[in-house]
């Protein structure tokens, strides 16, 4: 055992140069949504890289409460994009979850879930379609604005959340793949729904769909796509992530485009940040190729504004909307401001502001499954933040975040719809 | 180890979520922000409300058990690392309530816990300013800052903590309840224990309340940023500012070795070549008289020789001045993998002098040092750059912060302005002080804590 941590040590010494950065100043103490909750050092990011520091140097005994603690994260990055050294935070926590998770061994369920399921589309898309027939067993409607549900029965498990049902028929369903050319736009992308939108919310990946056609777009949407990575990466399972980066690799790798887009923060950074962050053990060809691809992901959003320079300003009055900053949009990827112009660009909607609109929701992917006491009063302070502003409806770019701000708004008997910037933009074409 | 006894009163009194007692949570109270080596502590408790603190403080010392209090961690001198033998820590974070904002007194009642920055803002939103604005206020607790009688950009005109701590209540080493100064601006009541507490790095007591002054704000302000080609006619201008009667709420200095480090970081057109700059802001009660002031410091600038003066018009201009000041620890920190951070302070006069020294003993150790600081009141924080994990490095940094100290003193200056001494400066007190001084500090500790447990062995060691 004493050798196998020092093996475990010994991995870790991978990240001392990224961790010896962190001055211990504290400073991510005043953003990181868990830290506010808990008040405990030890879920903070000065206190996590502390922690790892000291498994490192073999002063830590037991690395499972080094791992509970590094669990214990919304990989938000809230606590790098306000870091005073710049301290590379979520590349430290997913190679060190990566390290501390395969060390210590995947539970049951998520090698389940990762391997036998995620890495494998065909399998999946064919269990979920059979779960969203057989859903409405279960579950019944909650609360009819935002569309959700809730358990038929009082299951410990569900902990009183209010879901987003299956859709009963996924975008793969709904909308063919396809291969068009582009018409007078000149351009042509690439489109990964990813899971949550292809599942839950295909409605969002249609908006996206008729935006980039009315605008003569050329779209590339293959089927067979797989998950972005996130999940599996986020536990640790590096093995389940290289696969299923290069499936995915290998289908968009078959056409030339200008952009693979995504409708969804969390594909988004992960397609651009996390994939080539993680290739270094790959051959340099392989690394290359991940590049290469890493290069050409954009949020739809920013495509809209930046590239296809569509929105329009206007004085919009009626519905008001507010938006929420989905951390893997803003910290990740700098995009914030093109998802405001587009909901600016609606003639019928007011954009109104809320108070902390770039604080995270509290998703944070599985943490949501594994914290969710803490899930939730992050969630909830979302929701006191929206329903302050007055908003009728909240829109973000994120499917993950809609289905956090839904569970919260919709448990509260909030009448506030929940919809994808492009749900919004889609409308007025 | 603790007796599982002693371990179920604890988790009796203060919940077992509040009783902190695993590896990795020890693991995460043994260290702060100051670069020395981390001590595990035996047991880490979060009392939540004051007589919980209260029976905390008094079952510590029954069981001879030493106590360092705990905010935000953010010590620069190592006050909140624990003790070596059964050190625990006490966190406050569970007493981080305001009590009180009280508008017609114009004071303020909090708990030891209570974050600086959210404090200020409350106060804020009522018309009044709590001026104390250390570095680490985003998350700083005020038990903290009024521990180490933290400064901040506003020293020169508002003062630091010190000046605005009207009273503190604190438990002291039994247990026992001692009550110091009030809420009225005159106060004569018994010895001023309460200005005793301030700066007392947890050696003295452990505090409960503390009543802080609150003062209007100002409301106007004027930003302008000076460059010098020559370090002594920067400092020449600031005594020729303050010798014309205006007092500027900030004035700060960044060097041509942290300008270039800035420069590095952000492209945001800094000048390389320069001395040194110098960031001026004069604020006030009214629009006119700060123009007034304005201008007069932008005449005295030009006249003691700066090379250029830029004058922000509005709000974004003022904000667009003050990003070479905010970046200079970020682009610092981010040179290398380690960043000492220093706070030597001389009188003002002395700077032209302190920067020259800290060049030539940066040359002399072969070692990157940026220095940037309050110019208005010659607290400087000279910044080594290094990593620690190079022994021989490091220890060439240990020798030039040796070297600092001495020529601070030499100029008639301290220590520390703001950071406090705690363990890491403990070693020269007696340098700047006495050897008597440290006896009779020693005395007045062992006469209110005689089982020497509360923070032992910072700034007087022992």
């Amino acid at each position: 055992m004493t050798a196998d941590v020092h093996q475990l040590a010994k991995m870790l010494h991978e990240l001392d140069d990224q961790m010896v950065a962190c001055m211990k100043c504290g400073m991510c103490q005043a953003v990181c949504p868990v830290f506010a909750e808990t008040m405990n050092e030890g879920d903070v990011a000065r206190g996590k890289i502390a922690l790892l520091e000291n498994l490192s140097h073999e002063m830590i005994k037991d690395p499972k409460g080094v791992q509970d603690k590094l669990n214990m994260c919304l990989l938000c990055g809230s606590c790098a994009a306000n870091c005073p050294s710049g301290v590379k935070v979520l590349d430290i926590f997913l190679k060190a979850r990566v390290i501390v998770n395969t060390y210590m061994g995947l539970p049951a369920v998520k090698k389940a879930i990762f391997q036998g399921l995620l890495t494998k589309p065909g399998v999946f898309n064919s269990v979920m379609d059979l779960a969203s027939k057989f859903q409405g067993v279960f579950t019944k409607s909650a609360n009819e604005v935002i569309g959700s549900s809730c358990s038929r029965i009082d299951l410990a498990a569900i902990e009183g959340r209010h879901f987003m049902p299956l859709a009963k028929k996924s975008l793969r369903k709904l909308e063919p793949a396809r291969n068009t050319r582009p018409g007078k736009s000149g351009y042509r992308v690439a489109f990964f729904p990813g899971c949550v939108i292809d599942k839950i919310f295909p409605h969002v990946g249609q908006s996206v769909i008729k935006a980039l056609t009315h605008h003569e777009v050329g779209i590339y949407m293959p089927a067979g796509q797989a998950c972005c990575g996130i999940p599996a990466l986020a536990s640790g399972d590096k093995e389940s992530f290289d696969k299923l980066v290069k499936r995915n690799l290998e289908i968009f790798e078959k056409e030339n485009f200008d952009y693979l887009l995504t409708a969804c923060a969390t594909c988004t950074a992960t397609m651009h940040e996390l994939w080539p962050l993680m290739s270094g053990d790959k051959i340099q060809s392989m690394q290359d190729r991940i590049a290469a691809m890493s290069a050409k992901v954009m949020d739809v959003n920013q495509f809209m504004v930046d590239v296809l320079k569509v929105s329009m300003p206007v004085s919009g009055h009626g519905t008001k909307v507010t938006y929420h900053d989905p951390c893997h949009l803003k910290k990740s990827m700098k995009v914030f401001e093109q998802p405001r112009a587009l909901l600016k660009s609606n003639p019928n909607m007011e954009l109104v502001e809320m108070a902390d609109a770039d604080r995270c929701c509290g998703c944070g992917g599985s943490f949501n499954l594994q914290h969710y006491s803490v899930s939730k009063s992050i969630g909830d302070q979302k929701r006191d933040n929206i329903v302050a502003s007055g908003a009728q409806v909240v829109a973000t770019g994120c499917p993950a975040c809609m289905l956090q701000i839904s569970d919260v708004l919709s448990q509260h008997k909030d009448q506030i719809a929940v919809k994808h910037v492009m749900e919004i933009y889609a409308d007025t074409l | 180890m603790l007796s599982t006894s002693l371990l179920t009163e604890f988790k009796t009194l203060l919940g077992k979520e509040n009783v902190l007692e695993s590896e990795s949570d020890r693991h995460s109270y043994s260290y702060d922000a100051a670069v020395l080596d981390a001590v595990i502590p035996e047991l880490v408790l979060r009392p939540t409300n004051s007589e919980q603190l209260g029976r905390t403080v008094a079952l510590c010392n029954e069981n001879k058990l030493p106590m360092t209090v705990r905010g935000a961690g953010t010590n620069l001198s190592g006050g909140t690392i624990p003790t070596k033998e059964h050190g625990v820590v006490i966190l406050t974070n569970g007493l981080n309530k305001i009590l009180e904002i009280n508008e017609q007194d114009l004071y303020a009642v909090v708990q030891p816990g209570a974050v600086t920055a959210k404090f200020a803002a409350e106060v804020a939103k009522r018309g009044l300013f709590y001026p104390p604005d250390p570095g680490s206020q985003a998350v700083s607790t005020l038990g903290g800052n009024v521990a180490e009688n933290a400064g901040g950009l506003r020293g020169l005109k508002y003062g630091v903590t010190k000046d605005y701590v009207m009273g503190v209540n604190f438990w002291n080493a039994e247990g026992e309840y001692i009550k110091s100064g009030g809420k009225t601006v005159k106060c004569v009541t018994g010895l001023n224990i309460a200005q005793l507490m301030v700066g007392s790095e947890g050696t003295l007591g452990v505090f409960d309340e503390i009543i802080l002054k609150l003062v209007p704000p100002p409301v106007a302000s004027k930003a302008m940023l000076a460059e010098f080609d020559d370090i002594a006619k920067a400092s020449e201008t600031v005594a020729a500012i303050i010798a014309n009667k205006i007092v500027p709420c900030t004035l700060e200095l960044l060097d041509n070795a942290t300008i270039n480090y800035v420069e590095d970081f952000t492209k945001a057109g800094l000048p390389r070549d320069a001395a040194a700059i110098l960031l001026i802001e004069v604020d006030g009660g009214h629009i006119a008289l700060v123009d007034d002031d304005a201008e007069k410091v932008l005449d005295i600038c030009k006249k003691h020789g700066a090379k250029r003066v830029q004058m922000a018009k509005d709000a974004a201009e003022k904000n667009k001045l003050w990003e070479a000041r905010r970046n200079a620890l970020p682009a610092l920190a981010r040179a290398r993998p380690t960043t000492v951070l220093e706070d030597a302070t001389v009188p003002r006069s002395q700077i032209p002098a302190m920067i020259k020294a800290i060049n030539e003993i940066g040359t002399k150790y072969k070692l990157q040092i940026g220095t940037f600081g309050h110019a208005g009141d010659g607290n400087l924080h000279p910044t080594i750059l290094t990593d620690k994990r190079d022994k021989e490095e490091f220890h060439r940094v240990e020798l030039a912060i040796d070297e600092i100290f001495d020529v601070a003193l030499s100029l008639g200056g301290t220590l520390s302005g703001e950071h406090g001494i705690g363990l890491a400066k403990a070693k020269w007190l007696e340098k700047e002080t006495s050897k008597a001084t440290i006896i009779y500090s020693r005395r007045l500790k062992k006469a209110v804590d005689p089982n020497y447990l509360l923070n032992p062995g910072k700034i007087i060691g022992g």
